[in-house]
């Protein structure tokens, strides 16, 4: 006989809370977020948990288990050792609604300001080898796990100087378009606050769709920075020939 | 039962709920870097047994004083390492990998991730450290050393009778192909050779500089890797060479 | 308690999805001022979930493709009972709105000449659906969200609405809680759009979220528009299986499109034996003209072959399945195999089913480039709906509109894979268009009648006030399982008629739920009302299914197997407007000579 999945659960709200017990019978193949819906379905029906497609595709369910950020529906629980009991926490970064839903909305805001798409005129062809890099972006499924686990947000609560690994995704997945004409590098160097990532990974590390959030998004972005603003050599290029011979070279 | 707070703000450093070893990798990185630092300043200061220069062998030299610049009346308290270590030192300093190791095992700035840090001012890259864009003029720095250590590389196939190859040869090969690949997997080459474009299929050379960032993107998937290994490496390098010039150990011809 | 906010605005669209979000934008940018209330955050909409791609004959991969081509595939997929209007529209405006999402950023997968891939896809005569890897869903819904934040909509997120206001017959708005805090807004509107998608929850083994709860098609009914096509409920052939914490988690049907293959315990290949007369002579009659039709597919030529039985409709395919379980010939788990390992080498399953390798990987530890998965299946489309004007997407209600999957019509007794993100896009804009138009002909708010809200209120927070009710999670878990067994894939009248006595019983049990806590985010409370919705909806289904005594598309009866002539031409229409449910026969409206050429051909 297996034994029973031993959890504790943050209930509480905005006002503060505690760590709750509870034990929920043992399903081969579950995942975290089968015991929190067995818990809600026995124990307590009003704890609050976000969920949607239970298939790591919606990205609702963040939460941190035993610390570590993760989607709770693609945590298999069979990964934990079976005698131990295991925490489960809302998002740290965000201010808590109730037990593990937190307050979201800034990253809505924050997304609303990013230049949008802005395609060249004429006939939109290109090619699957330059959709590819773009793609890999548009994996994102808006967890926000990376927004938690970033220390410019969750450590030193920069949220109004930087926008967060998502974001700098989505401007790069919008600079990197091959149909796109629109200049962000000075919203990504003054609004993003691309300086203020120090590129320690942890966005990376903790992305459930395996997107190189790092080397494939930011530093390529820092890089593009670098050809603007601080590239001694570009400066003088650009200020010897121009904006125009400036732009003939992007 | 516990009682906890969330997001008071009153977090001390490496808070964590995490029940895994998660100082582990910071610490070992700060012993390893810490430990080749304290070896590379050791040997720098050194200033000897970094070359083999006799007759009967092939002259080998120690990445760490190469190019070797020297001249007559060179005062002796300077060491010709420093002279041409800033390059690659600035290098890897620089380095996209190695900042991330450094700001995590050294100024625990996250120590890991999802783990508490000290509240202090905290600016990134943006103030000081902005500096640190520079990198890709190291970057240029480091192509040309890799030719050097490639002329060096030659020289210690180069015996007196000829051609011919050693152990000491085979360690330098070593760590020439592994500062190559280091370098060749460099983020900020990465971009300049290709990854500034966004429609290839609209500019001139487009194909060729797509294949051309998508080599480097291969290889930079082990920047990390190469950083490591290539680190290692040159201190190794640089051992055998003190070795086998202060008489200690015997440099092994091969054929 | 009984205190609510009010807030007033040209348009209000219920659901953030592909239709609503769609419908929103074109609303918008045709001058209303809108707003979009949803029941998640914005970005999760079951949408995401729509993995193979979006169906539109551009023709970029076989350019035999065209519209009438597509028109005659989806009639003949719905089993011609489809409203031909609407099928007219979709198959000719498809095209634009997907060209539409390139502009505005989202990126498919590219032909070797830089135009949009498409795909093969059941019952599509030709390679059509534009996709992006198996995530086609979430490519659009992102773009719809990037294109809707810059368009100066109001997104009234974790709201759920339960009620739509009339005055005089016309909508006058509608009255929804908040999750987060409980509390009631009344959003007073000139025109209200339901896009709040199916009724997936009513089934215990269902590919849908806990958002599918019927919510539209009862708000629809409680306010007296009508519902039509209700018995037919796709069961989406390929669902997982084990373990079973993801028992009917889709798997696209994108899996076949790419060569992948059913067996059976035995290893055998058992949909060449299942192709129904209809479709006699359009699929490959031997595994080598199967097989060259993948081989031709996948070196991207035009094939000469037929296509492979895998990929009949999903109906035929799932009724396959079922029939192979029940003869004894299935997986351990109740399912088949489902085989694309043996069929192509490992890093082009990879390539082109990535989030189904990785799914599989993490939920099930298969490895789908090494083992087959077994599948079954899984409840997944309500092709049933409002009824609706194919031109507005007006309802019978003047100022309610409907589109996506909440609305009916379409699809007809069965759904093609690909059709509903492209139903989305086609009628998410035509229901913003006209319901703009209908806000704009309206000079004033209309007024709201405050008593129908404080009743509403009241009633809702019913289940705070019970002393020994029933946990509202027993009594769905009990209604899903009941549907399973009694209103599943095949159904008979004895079962039926159980299921109908079981929802009254069920009905007594839910009107005296109790959930602890408060207002707060409380997911129990929150079951506890959209209970309402799944009885009422649930009963609705076993009614038209109760009626309609033939087998036709999703539709199955075991005790009257045969489609029938005479139910060929009949809608099954129902209204809630008195004392009980009606459901009424109406004739189908008859296409066109020269579209009726087309079917015939």
């Amino acid at each position: 006989m297996e034994q029973d999945v031993k959890l504790q659960i943050f209930r509480g709200d905005k006002e503060g809370g505690e760590m709750v017990d509870y034990q929920v019978p043992r399903i081969p193949g579950m995942v975290v977020l089968d015991a929190v819906h067995s818990v809600q379905e026995k124990q307590a029906p009003d704890l609050g948990v976000r969920w949607n497609c239970k298939a790591g595709k919606c990205g609702s369910c963040s939460a941190e288990v035993n610390g570590k950020p993760k989607l709770l529906c693609m945590e298999r629980m069979d990964k934990y050792p079976e005698d131990a009991t295991m925490s489960i926490r809302p998002m740290k970064t965000f201010p808590v609604i109730k037990d593990l839903v937190c307050d979201v909305s800034w990253n809505y805001k924050v997304n609303e300001k990013i230049i949008p798409f802005t395609p060249k005129k004429g006939e939109r062809k290109f090619y699957q080898y330059e959709a590819d890099r773009v793609q890999e972006f548009r994996k994102c499924i808006e967890c926000f796990l990376c927004q938690n686990v970033c220390h410019v947000l969750r450590e030193h609560e920069l949220t109004d100087a930087f926008s967060g690994p998502r974001f700098l995704v989505r401007s790069a997945g919008l600079e990197m378009h091959p149909l796109d004409v629109a200049d962000r590098s000075e919203q990504i160097v003054k609004d993003q606050g691309i300086g203020l990532c120090n590129i320690t990974k942890c966005c990376t590390e903790v992305c459930p769709e395996s997107i190189a959030i790092t080397d494939n998004a930011i530093i390529p972005l820092k890089e593009r920075a670098v050809d603007r603003y601080y590239d001694p050599v570009r400066l003088l290029f650009r200020k010897l020939f121009g904006k125009k011979a400036a732009k003939q070279e992007a | 039962m516990t009682q906890i707070t969330i997001n008071s703000g009153s977090t001390r450093l490496g808070d964590t709920d995490r029940k895994d070893l998660w100082w582990l990798p910071p610490m070992s990185v700060f012993l390893a870097l810490s430990t080749f630092v304290v070896y590379a300043t050791f040997r720098v200061f050194y200033n000897a047994h970094y070359v083999i220069d006799t007759a009967e062998s092939a002259y080998l030299l120690s990445p760490l004083y190469s190019p070797l610049v020297i001249w007559k009346d060179m005062p002796s308290w300077l060491s010709p390492a420093i002279l041409v270590l800033w390059a690659p030192g600035g290098f890897r300093l620089t380095c996209y990998y190695y900042r991330k190791a450094y700001y995590r095992a050294f100024a625990l700035d996250p120590a890991a991730c999802a783990v508490s840090e000290r509240k202090k001012d905290y600016k990134g890259e943006t103030r000081l450290l902005i500096i640190q864009n520079v990198h890709r003029y190291f970057m240029y720095f480091a192509l040309v050393f890799i030719v050097i250590l490639g002329i060096d590389l030659v020289h210690s196939f180069i015996w007196p009778e000829g051609f011919g190859m050693s152990v000491a040869s085979l360690v330098i090969l070593g760590n020439v192909i592994l500062l190559s690949l280091y370098t060749f997997s460099c983020h900020s080459l990465r971009h300049l050779v290709g990854g500034n474009i966004d429609c290839y299929s609209c500019v001139a050379f487009g194909q060729t500089r797509h294949k051309a960032w998508k080599g480097v993107s291969k290889l930079n998937k082990n920047h990390m890797y190469f950083a490591w290994t290539s680190l290692f490496m040159v201190a190794f390098t640089d051992l055998y060479i003190w070795l086998v010039s202060s008489g200690v150990i015997t440099d092994i011809r091969i054929f | 308690m009984d205190k609510f906010t009010t807030h007033q605005y040209d348009v209000v669209i219920i659901g953030a999805g592909g239709a609503g979000l769609r419908a929103a934008i074109e609303a918008s940018a045709q001058g209303a001022k809108t707003a979009i209330i949803c029941k998640s955050l914005l970005g999760k909409a079951h949408t995401v979930m729509a993995e193979g791609g979006v169906a539109a004959s551009l023709g970029n991969v076989d350019d035999r493709d065209n519209w009438q081509t597509h028109f005659r595939d989806t009639m003949k997929g719905g089993k011609y009972l489809n409203q031909w209007r609407m099928a007219e529209l979709h198959a000719q405006e498809s095209p634009d709105r997907v060209n539409e999402l390139e502009e505005w950023g989202a990126v498919f997968d590219r032909t070797k000449k830089g135009k949009i891939l498409q795909r093969n896809f059941g019952g599509h005569t030709y390679p059509r659906l534009a996709h992006v890897g198996d995530r086609t869903g979430l490519e659009l819904l992102r773009t719809l969200q990037d294109r809707g934040v810059h368009a100066g909509i109001d997104v009234f997120m974790e709201y759920t609405v339960r009620k739509i206001l009339k005055e005089d017959g016309t909508v006058s708005g509608c009255v929804a809680y908040q999750r987060e805090t409980g509390q009631f807004s009344v959003f007073n509107a000139k025109a209200v759009v339901i896009a709040t998608g199916g009724t997936g929850r009513c089934w215990e083994v269902t590919s849908n979220s806990w958002e599918y709860t019927a919510d539209g098609h009862a708000l629809a009914m409680w306010a007296g528009a009508d519902l039509m096509d209700m018995e037919f409920v796709q069961f989406h052939p390929t669902g997982m299986m084990w373990p079973p914490s993801v028992k009917g988690t889709l798997i696209t049907e994108g899996v076949r499109g790419e060569g992948g293959i059913l067996k059976n315990s035995e290893g055998k290949r058992f949909m060449f034996d299942n192709v129904p007369d209809m479709f006699m002579g359009d699929y490959a009659e031997t595994e080598e003209e199967a097989n060259g039709w993948v081989k031709a597919v996948v070196a991207g030529k035009i094939p000469k072959e037929r296509r492979p039985p895998e990929l009949l409709t999903r109906d035929v395919v799932a009724r396959a399945i079922r029939r192979e379980v029940l003869a004894g010939r299935g997986a351990p788990h109740g399912g088949v195999y489902l085989d694309i390992a043996t069929r192509r080498p490992a890093e082009e399953i990879k390539k082109k089913l990535p989030s189904m390798y990785h799914q599989f990987k993490q939920l099930a530890d298969v490895d789908i480039t090494k083992e087959p998965m077994e599948v079954g299946p899984t409840c997944h489309y309500t092709m049933g709906g409002v009824k609706v004007d194919p031109e507005t997407q007006e309802s019978t209600i003047p100022g309610l509109f409907a589109c996506g999957e909440v609305a009916a019509g379409l699809h007809g007794a069965n759904r093609l894979g690909g059709n509903s993100l492209s139903d989305l896009l086609v009628f998410g804009k035509r229901a913003g268009e006209h319901a703009s138009k209908f806000a704009a002909g309206r000079s004033d708010f209309p007024r709201v009648n405050e008593n129908d809200v404080n009743d509403l209120l009241k009633e809702s927070l019913k289940p705070f006030n019970e002393s020994d009710g029933e946990n509202p999670y027993a009594i769905s878990e009990d209604l899903q399982k009941m549907m399973q067994l009694n209103v599943g894939i095949v159904r008979t009248e004895s079962e039926l008629q159980f299921a109908l006595e079981e929802i009254k019983k069920l009905r007594v049990r839910a009107a005296t739920t109790k959930v602890g806590g408060n207002v707060q985010f409380n997911p129990g409370w929150h079951l506890a009302l959209d209970l309402n919705n799944m009885l009422d909806i649930s009963e609705v289904v076993a009614k038209a299914a109760l009626l309609r005594q033939e087998s036709r598309g999703a539709h199955t009866r075991e005790d009257y197997p045969n489609s029938e002539d005479d139910w060929g031409d009949v809608n099954l229409v129902v209204n809630g407007r008195g004392e009980s449910v009606e459901v009424e026969k109406k004739p189908l409206a008859k296409p066109p000579a020269e579209l009726q050429e087309l079917l015939n051909k």
